[in-house]
């Protein structure tokens, strides 16, 4: 055998464009005549808009147009929300306000100048007559009686009611000998990818065709949606992702910008540039999180859940960005998470706030669903006097129990959760670490050990699961010379997959990695895709590209057998890019001559087409379910409240791996994020709905000096959903790293009698709670 | 117009009349087409926009282009010698210290002023020398094996060096 890429750490295809400046983000494409756009928001939370002036503004240098909501009320469509929920109230969402405001940052006018300062200077101009209204703010308010109404039509803030049952909730409850209660904050989070948003379009007027390059997770879905908005036909729209930096979820949307934009090239003939500052960003990319639950367990004493009940509040926003009303729905389906729990009841209440939309945040209703749980089994063992590896270890089910169904309704595909905990106990030293911390607390040292195991729902999904369809596409094109053009319908951001996707190909096709490219990103040259969210692109992305190989090397093969004078096809071995016959092996051709021979077309066997391509859309039968657990280890200064961590552990489960040095990014990533969420971040938009962390000053993310080094291991259950095994690892740190630090937090905290507090885990919340005490 | 400036720039002298208000890092993307230093803040917090102004790694959104005039000025276009990956940008590209490659022209450049001040940086060292750059992607880590394989190879380049002579 020949060498193999797949499952060796190799480092990224994609990486020397990067590492020497030569990549093209939004903000490097410069079209001849470009102008550029600025836009003014809203400073009001809520309000009526009574006048907005704009004749200053088009008398100032430089200025080429300026267009209100008024304006552009006819030429372009509203923001879209794909979510459909039953009795879904959907707010009309003008891409520039149009009667009222509704949150800080909406936008009101744009300004077209000859440069990017004059833009901003005219946008100073505008004179914007508020009047303003009270705003709502928090979301348990917003559904209370007497809250100021969002959008006046409804006569309510409750977006949605959203219920999910399985199993008997109540005989559950009575069965129970105990039942143990907790309310609890998932915070509102900014997702701050490194790079903000941006657009450039330009206008073909000869070829009638609008090319819109912008900071996306979804080419071909945006495209759908702003042909729509623009009232164009589909195939004259080009929409282009090209380097991308970071998303997190912030990018898998359609934003009004990207359609305003796209209009104001059209409309003035001139291509035209709008990059997102990064208090824009702040403002009006979407955020995420935002959860309020109040969580019942029904539990025997042993430890075994018999049942579990949430009343979960969503802060939507003000408006539906594409998936809002959707996110917390992934909460409830992972509700019971790793465990053997067969009753559920979940109800989620939707609320509109004077805010900017919340929407998919790397995980996306998941790390809500894993922190609330895993927090009552904290909480559980701790009213029981059990110990948390204990209570975990009595609910999980059974290796052999996969397929497993769950109380939500779910199968899970496979696992082995006692495996991937009882390793991470392993590296962590779990007992020596217990009978530390008892030693320590004599001595008035506040040792914690916290545990989260988790299983997430990936590679989103099975079509009927999602609102534009979870397949994924791939086209495999072998050139003449027998190098591989891949297009991919998924739209990676930094994952990797130009070197994952490169790794199967150069494996199925014997060639090397330097032979194969990747293409993604843009709809003139990809077929249509799906995107990069979810956890999807390698686990749905990449069987695509395994699916559409499959057909190539068919077809090749068939061609070999023809060339090679053999009329038995299955006599025909391909091995190392060689086709032989398998009882003559001196009788061989290479891939490159078979790939030749199938463009030149001069020798053919009957019926068959020149050329040599294949395009695969994969439809993954279910979700895939990567699982894990992490184990934190703190010390809480009783003085300061300042955390330190002593370790970190995390063993993930992610299906097979096809390089290991990508996986470990994504967890190390994900671990950070979450990190963030634990300790550092939160959203806070005061009474009036002003956000008073609008920037990187006020909101924090973590810092390399804020970080531990992260332990690292891996259990590895392929998944049976696709040939390939892969469960995919885009969200898992995310979504197991937050419960695990905060139980560390809490279990270091036992001692005071603290038995919850919300995050983030700054030092004066533990300050306060420690003298609370 | 504004003022006159001469800037070194990768070895290059520009002259250019420039506004006085014009951001150094607008100069350097925008006027003289080096965009590979990147704009993610605006207000010197994120680092995505670090180049070596006389040496120091020194953020380009909070300096205006008339305070270069007259210094010399490394972007990460004028890491690489002779199209021969710097240390650094091999470091991070064979650690996987980078994911969407948007912190990673700063990142290297404020690693190129740790390296250059402590050749062998402890891992406390670096997380306080990259303190000042924001990465969303990698959680660090791989940035710091990154830079300690580039002190490593600096290191063993050097010592090759002096034996050879």
């Amino acid at each position: 055998m020949g060498k193999k890429f797949v499952g060796e750490p190799i480092p990224r295809v994609e990486d020397h464009r990067l590492i020497t400046g030569r990549s093209q983000y939004v903000d490097d494409i410069v079209r001849p005549r470009m102008v550029y756009a600025a836009i003014l928001r809203s400073i009001y939370a809520h309000a009526r808009l009574k006048a907005v002036n704009v004749e200053k503004a088009r008398q100032a240098p430089g200025v080429i147009a300026v267009f209100t909501g008024a304006d552009v009320r006819e030429a372009i469509g509203p923001v879209p929300v794909a979510s459909r929920l039953p009795d879904l109230k959907i707010p009309k969402h003008p891409v520039l306000a149009l009667e009222k405001v509704h949150y800080v940052g909406e936008p009101i006018a744009v300004v077209v100048a000859g440069d990017r300062y004059l833009a901003r200077d005219a946008v100073d101009m505008i004179e914007v007559e508020y009047e303003p209204l009270e705003a709502v703010v928090d979301p348990e308010r917003a559904i209370a009686e007497g809250a100021p109404i969002v959008h006046e039509e409804f006569g309510t803030n409750v977006a949605f009611v959203w219920r999910l049952s399985g199993g008997d909730i109540e005989r559950a409850f009575r069965e129970a000998d105990v039942v143990v209660s907790q309310r609890m904050v998932n915070q509102r989070l900014i997702p701050v990818a490194m790079e903000p948003r941006g657009v450039v379009a330009e206008y073909l007027p000869g070829e009638g065709q609008l090319t819109v390059w912008t900071s996306t997770q979804i080419p071909h879905l945006l495209r759908t949606q702003l042909a729509t908005m623009l009232g164009l036909a589909e195939n004259r729209l080009r929409v282009i992702a090209p380097e991308v930096g970071g998303g997190f979820g912030s990018k898998l949307n359609v934003y009004a910008e990207e359609a305003l934009v796209g209009y104001l090239a059209m409309r003035l003939g001139r291509p035209v540039k709008w990059i997102e500052t990064r208090r824009e960003n702040f403002l009006s990319t979407t955020h995420g999180r935002g959860q309020i639950a109040e969580v019942e367990a029904a539990v025997k004493r042993d430890g075994t859940v018999l049942g579990l009940r949430y009343k979960i509040i969503q802060d939507l926003g003000a408006y539906h960005q594409l998936l809002t009303p959707a996110i917390p729905t992934l909460t409830g389906l992972m509700a019971t998470g790793p465990y053997k729990i067969p009753n559920l009841h979940v109800q989620i209440v939707g609320a509109f706030t004077n805010k900017m939309a919340t929407d998919a945040y790397r995980g996306a209703g998941r790390p809500e669903a894993t922190y609330w749980l895993e927090r009552m089994m904290d909480r559980i063992a701790g009213e029981l006097g059990l110990d948390p590896v204990q209570v975990r270890m009595r609910n999980f089910p059974q290796p052999e129990e996969f397929p497993f169904p769950t109380a939500s309704g779910l199968a899970y595909d496979s696992g082995n959760y006692h495996q991937a905990l009882r390793r991470a106990m392993e590296l962590v030293g779990y007992e020596k670490l217990r009978q530390e911390q008892q030693q320590l607390r004599q001595q008035g040292r506040y040792l914690g050990i916290g545990i989260s195991t988790y299983v997430e729902i990936c590679a989103l999904g099975p079509s009927p699961a999602l609102p534009a369809g979870g397949w994924e596409s791939a086209t495999v094109r072998v050139e003449p010379t027998g190098k591989v053009t891949v297009l991919t319908g998924a739209s990676p951001h930094g994952q990797g997959q130009e070197t994952a996707f490169a790794q199967i190909v150069a494996d199925e096709l014997g060639v090397e990695l330097a032979d194969v490219r990747v293409i993604h990103g843009d709809t003139a040259i990809v077929q249509y895709g799906i995107g990069t969210f979810g956890s999807r692109a390698t686990a749905v992305g990449g069987t695509a590209v395994y699916g559409a190989l499959q057909k190539v090397k068919e077809k090749a093969t068939h061609l070999a057998a023809h060339l090679l004078g053999e009329e038995n096809v299955a006599n025909v071995a391909f091995e190392d890019g060689h086709f032989f016959l398998k009882d003559n092996p001196e009788r061989r051709m290479t891939f490159h001559e078979v790939a030749l021979a199938a463009y030149l077309a001069k020798n053919l066997p009957p019926g068959v087409e020149p050329g040599l391509e294949a395009t695969y859309f994969f439809e993954p039968s279910n979700f895939t379910f990567p699982f894990g657990a992490h184990i934190a280890v703190v010390e809480v200064d009783p003085e300061t409240g300042d955390v330190q961590f002593r370790r970190y552990v995390a063993v993930d489960d992610c299906g097979r791996v096809l390089n290991p040095l990508l996986v470990d990014g994504q967890v190390h990533g994900g671990i950070v994020q979450s990190l963030g969420q634990a300790l550092l971040e939160e959203a806070v938009y005061d009474e009036s709905g002003q956000l008073v962390t609008g920037e990187l000053t006020e909101y924090a993310i973590p810092k390399a000096t804020d970080v531990p080094w992260l332990e690292t291991d891996r259990t590895e259950t392929p998944s049976p959903v696709n040939p390939l095994g892969i469960k995919g690892v885009g969200e898992a740190g995310t979504i197991a790293a937050t419960p695990a630090i905060v139980n560390a937090v809490l279990d270091a905290l036992a001692p005071f009698g603290v038995q919850h507090l919300d995050m983030p885990l700054r030092p004066e919340k533990i300050w306060r709670a420690i003298r609370g005490a | 117009m504004g003022r006159t400036i001469e800037v070194t720039i990768n070895g290059l002298l520009y002259r250019h009349d420039v506004e006085p208000r014009l951001l150094l890092v607008h100069y350097l993307r925008d006027v003289i087409g080096l965009t590979g230093t990147h704009i993610g803040c605006e207000t010197s917090l994120c680092g995505a926009c670090t180049v070596l102004f006389n040496g120091a790694a020194v953020k380009s959104c909070t300096l205006f282009a008339v305070q270069a005039d007259g210094a010399e000025i490394t972007t990460i276009e004028g890491l690489a010698e002779n199209g021969q990956l710097h240390p650094i940008q091999e470091g991070f590209w064979m650690k996987h210290g980078l994911q969407c490659g948007y912190c990673t022209p700063g990142m290297i450049l404020a690693a190129h002023q740790l390296l250059s001040r402590s050749p062998d940086p402890s891992e406390e060292e670096i997380r306080r020398g990259i303190e000042g750059n924001l990465c969303r992607c990698t959680g660090y880590q791989h940035i710091i094996e990154a830079i300690r394989y580039a002190a490593e190879k600096i290191r063993v380049t050097r010592e090759g060096g002096a034996r050879s002579k």
